[in-house]
């Protein structure tokens, strides 16, 4: 039991996932999770202002089943299965964090820095999580796809487009971290 | 339910990856600061077993549940679309250390902040379809 409340390591969490992946294959359907922000829009009557929208969400059911359980997934592992809080990062990447003025970084399990209620209410916290949000789901529909659909199933696929997406998400990820997030910060 | 399949697939996914650090915003700093193996870890055994997976499924060692062949549909092909999507995904990827999936496992831990970044993403969909007709695929 002492093994499930401990920080799983990579070698438990890699092949979980593609088991995740197995599953939804096996239950006749995919593995992609940025597609139900589409289906968000075409519940939220989008269709009335962009054609794309316009189909019927309810064949997009089981997704919005599976995000459903991601929620509640979220829940039961705060909820019952992490007694401690802290995340174990590289001390070099406390150190670094520091330096751009996040305190005690890995403290806790997100920083207050991006996540408290003080910073969304502040201007500038809640501008990073708009502007974060839009990033994310504009250039998942671009791409048609995100760390699921392209790095996870589009790799195991061994398909080139998904390949040229993930070094996309790559250049970007670490234009932002190295280059952007010290400015904003 | 027939349903309710998926609710369990997706409880396991989010439980998952809360517990493996995966939505935590560190561990994607980390991540793209080359400072731990940890995500490497986890994208790559996925991706290495997801390889062999896909093999069984081509091969019609593995059918769905109701005895049909798996097939895979193919990503869209195009530079443009996949490298500038890309590009833009991993900037807000970086920013908000959150993709899709691990939004959602955050907002079961009751993490306020996190639905305005559902919110802006679900935007930033919609955002994107109103203008695909003008951007580069």
């Amino acid at each position: 039991m002492d093994f499930i409340l401990q920080p799983w390591p990579w070698y438990v969490a890699g092949p979980l996932i593609t088991f995740v992946m197995f599953l939804l294959f096996y239950f006749g359907k995919k593995f992609g999770v940025s597609s139900n922000l589409e289906t968000f829009c075409a519940i939220g009557g989008a269709g009335k202002l962009v054609d794309f929208f316009k189909f019927d969400w309810r064949k997009n059911t089981w997704n919005l089943m599976f995000i459903l359980g991601s929620v509640i997934g979220g829940f039961i592992a705060y909820q019952y299965l992490t007694p401690d809080e802290a995340v174990a990062i590289n001390q070099q990447t406390i150190q670094d964090l520091s330096d751009i003025g996040f305190q005690n970084a890995g403290a806790q399990y997100l920083p207050d820095e991006i996540f408290s209620n003080d910073t969304m209410f502040s201007a500038k916290g809640l501008l990073i999580l708009i502007l974060g949000g839009i990033l994310v789901g504009f250039g998942s529909r671009y791409a048609g796809g995100c760390t699921s659909g392209h790095a996870i199933v589009g790799l195991s696929n061994l398909e080139i487009p998904s390949l040229v997406s993930v070094i996309g998400f790559f250049i970007g990820g670490l234009l932002m971290t190295w280059v952007l997030i010290p400015l904003i910060f | 339910m027939k349903n309710i399949k998926f609710l369990i697939a997706g409880i396991l996914f989010g439980i998952v990856l809360s517990k493996a650090e995966v939505i935590s915003w560190y561990r994607i700093y980390e991540m793209f600061k080359f400072q731990s193996f940890h995500m490497y870890g986890i994208i790559g055994s996925a991706v290495v077993l997801g390889i062999i997976l896909v093999y069984f499924f081509k091969k019609g060692y593995i059918k769905t549940y109701l005895g049909t062949p798996i097939s895979i549909e193919p990503k869209k092909k195009g530079f443009a679309r996949n490298m500038f999507g890309g590009i833009i995904f991993g900037l807000g990827w970086a920013l908000v250390g959150s993709c899709p999936g691990p939004m959602f496992i955050l907002l079961g831990r009751g993490i306020a902040a996190i639905v305005v970044v559902i919110i802006a993403a679900i935007f930033g969909a919609f955002l994107y379809h109103a203008m695909k007709g003008k951007l580069p695929h």
